[in-house]
């Protein structure tokens, strides 16, 4: 395996700025190409990230947040290509960017924490190796550095060093996961992106990492974009949440402000979908139906033929993203001019 | 994709069932249920422990949850009970039988039909190479003896209809690719009620499906109890859904049924402290957040060769000395309602 060379900072750290949002998407779109056409799982997705700032992104299995996120991270490997939009971190365009130029940034100001811990780590590594591994190829320390290093991250996520001996398979579903956090922080990023980091873990080692992670970056400041299936569980940790369907965004807003007054009628499904371990027990339906097949996208708004608020209007007028308060909303229910209008020609 | 799946308009569990039905015995039943599993090798032969003195019983039309984290017991209990393992000692009781007498082929077979169970993963537990109702016709033909050939298509339309999908005679010829990962999971369910089963084993049959459909699939659980009679042994981690659709609950911590009863005096007022933790960690958007399990690392607990005492007590906030050398039994501290907790009263 050929290694890159170690990149020279100064260079690279000097064309990024420290004003403005640190992660700035605008109008990205992923397709992958496929025999039968081209699947656009990323539709004109935009996402703005400050620094600090807790992002979730939420959305069910095939919304397209994964892709979303590799192709935020570059991280994007045939059949899927970004057709278009940019994506800006700290003042530069990553989209436009070769290999060696994003080594610059990648682990040391930015990383990310991928999914399964178990699959991510190296099974016949031990834990410190791994560790140095990182190191290696994005910095050039001496041993000492790197043994000092290694040992305050995995303090820092609450793991006894002595565990940079280890193996994988050692530690717990829960410390895997925590190491792997240790690992994003190697260099203390501005921004880490992660992919479902709890999700193979139980309600209380999950509800343990998500404060862990929010003390951590309260601490140290850095910016986190957070994709989850389960919306519930960012609810008291994200300051932004965006609701991905069918490769779009169809709400954005401030996290409160989703989960109190969803705008979206896809929100608000994804919201009365889980039952309540407190009050009332209610029946509830969930959202009947199924994703539509993203290489014939519906016409008009994606979520129609699932919407118990669709009129005919829905299936027809593609709808765009409309403020609602402090939140945008892709619903048509937000122009009454257009969603109104047909009530009145039916009535008469 | 012209299938649709019918909101299965039943409401989720309205309040206990009555477990047993009076002096009749309970419809299944365990005593002292122990499975033990040899690890390591020949000069480090150790034994983990994973079900450990368990009596659990589910009455007649009764959805019972089993809740508790990965590696507590809860799927070698299922597996126990669908007759995959057999006890390393105690018994099971199936309406007032012993299991382990049940050694004819006649027997294990009526058994094996009587008591079905539903498996977690959609995706690999329908067979890709035939259609739906291939896995359904089998069920009939091997299980329903009363049923004429004829009669079996009929029948698989029947099944496939209750567990809310149209149309069903159309379903029946598609393949698993087909379907989407709630519609199989439905057909799985539809597999089991083909046997005409007494008691369905559901091993988290929702956790794999994306949030908007879980509901679905626990409505035509309790739409199954309430049309069909079928009681469900229902397994999972969510205890959201637990309480959503069961009517009694058995938590679960490493091989220990350590709190049981009905469901809403059980989350309502938990007695054991491994409930409290595992209730506090439930992310609820409606609720502002509980720091409880803040201070919890998660870690799980050591269960090849436990030594005496209470396996909960090294995360245990209640903690006495006595938690230390002697395992707390199950003490009834409210009607139907008891935790192996020395501290809790």
């Amino acid at each position: 395996m050929s290694r890159v060379p170690v990149p020279d900072v100064r260079v690279a750290d000097s064309t990024l700025t420290t004003d403005g949002p640190i992660l700035s998407v605008e109008d990205l779109t992923v397709v992958y190409d496929s025999p039968l056409g081209e699947v656009r799982a990323v539709d004109g997705v935009g996402l703005s990230v400050d620094r600090g700032e807790f992002v979730g992104v939420v959305g069910e299995s095939g919304c397209g947040k994964s892709t979303l996120l590799f192709a935020v991270a570059r991280l994007l490997s045939p059949p899927a290509r970004i057709a278009g939009g940019s994506v800006t971190f700290r003042g530069v365009n990553l989209v436009t960017m070769t290999d060696r130029e994003l080594n610059h940034l990648r682990w040391r100001h930015y990383s990310v924490v991928m999914q399964s811990a178990m699959n991510a780590l190296n099974p016949v590594i031990s834990i410190g190796a791994q560790f140095k591994d990182a190191i290696e190829a994005h910095a050039r320390y001496t041993k000492q550095e790197i043994l000092e290093r290694s040992t305050e991250v995995l303090q820092l996520v609450g793991i006894d060093p002595v565990h940079l001996r280890s193996y994988p398979h050692q530690l717990s579903g829960g410390m895997r996961q925590r190491a792997m956090i240790a690992m994003a922080l190697l260099f203390t990023p501005d921004l880490v992106i992660m992919d479902e980091p709890t999700s193979a873990l139980d309600v209380v080692a999950q509800r343990s990492l998500m404060v862990q992670i929010k003390e951590l970056q309260q601490r140290l400041g850095f910016a986190v974009v957070f994709v989850t299936h389960d919306m519930s569980l960012v609810s008291h940790f994200s300051d932004q949440l965006l609701v991905m369907y069918a490769g779009r965004v169809v709400e954005a807003g401030p996290t409160r402000t989703v989960f109190d007054t969803p705008a979206h009628p896809y929100s608000q499904g994804l919201l009365d979908a889980f039952p309540s371990i407190r009050g009332p027990r209610v029946p509830l339906t969930g959202i009947p139906g199924a994703p539509p097949d993203l290489r014939v996208p519906p016409p008009g708004c994606r979520f129609a033929p699932r919407c118990p608020h669709s009129r005919d209007v829905c299936h027809r007028v593609e709808p765009h993203l409309y403020e609602v308060g402090p939140a945008r909303s892709r619903c048509l229910r937000h122009v009454p001019e257009l969603y109104e209008v047909e009530v009145e020609e039916v009535a008469t | 994709m012209t299938a649709t799946v019918d909101p299965v308009p039943v409401s989720p569990a309205t309040g206990p069932q009555p477990a047993g039905g009076g002096q009749q015995p309970p419809l299944i039943e365990t005593r002292d249920l122990t499975r033990h599993f040899k690890v390591g090798g020949v000069l480090s032969r150790r034994t983990l422990h994973a079900v450990d003195d368990v009596n659990l019983r589910i009455g007649r039309k009764e959805i019972v949850a089993l809740v508790g984290e990965s590696g507590s017991g809860k799927s070698t209990i299922a597996r126990l009970l669908a007759r995959v393992y057999t006890p390393s000692s105690g018994d099971i009781r199936y309406q007032g039988r012993s299991l382990a007498s049940m050694r004819t082929r006649r027997r294990s077979m009526a058994y094996r039909g009587d008591v079905p169970m539903v498996f977690q993963d959609p995706f690999s537990s329908l067979n890709p190479a035939y259609r739906v109702s291939h896995g359904i016709m089998r069920g009939l033909k091997l299980h329903r003896h009363d049923i004429g050939r004829a009669e079996r298509r009929a029948e698989a339309e029947r099944v496939v209809h209750a567990v809310g999908l149209t149309p069903a005679g159309e379903i029946l010829d598609r393949f698993p690719y087909e379907l989407s990962g709630g519609q199989r999971q439905r057909i799985g369910f539809a597999q089991a009620l083909a046997y005409r089963p007494k008691l369905i084993i559901a091993d988290e049959p929702v956790s794999m499906l994306d949030v908007s459909i879980r509901i679905g699939l626990l409505n035509v659980m309790a739409a199954l109890r309430e049309r069909e009679g079928v009681s469900f042994l229902y397994i999972t981690h969510d205890l959201a859904s637990a309480r959503y659709v069961s009517d009694r609950i058995l938590v679960m911590y490493a091989g220990h049924i350590v709190e049981s009863g009905p469901t809403e005096d059980v989350l309502a007022a938990p007695k054991h402290p491994y409930t409290r933790l595992l209730l506090s960690a439930v992310p609820d958007p409606r609720a502002p957040l509980s720091m409880d399990a803040a201070s919890d690392r998660g870690e799980p607990p050591r269960v090849i060769d436990p030594t005496p005492g209470c396996r909960f007590r090294r995360r245990c906030p209640l903690a006495i000395d006595r938690c230390a050398v002697e395992t707390p039994l199950p003490r009834h501290l409210a009607p139907g309602h008891a935790a192996a907790c020395h501290v809790a009263s």
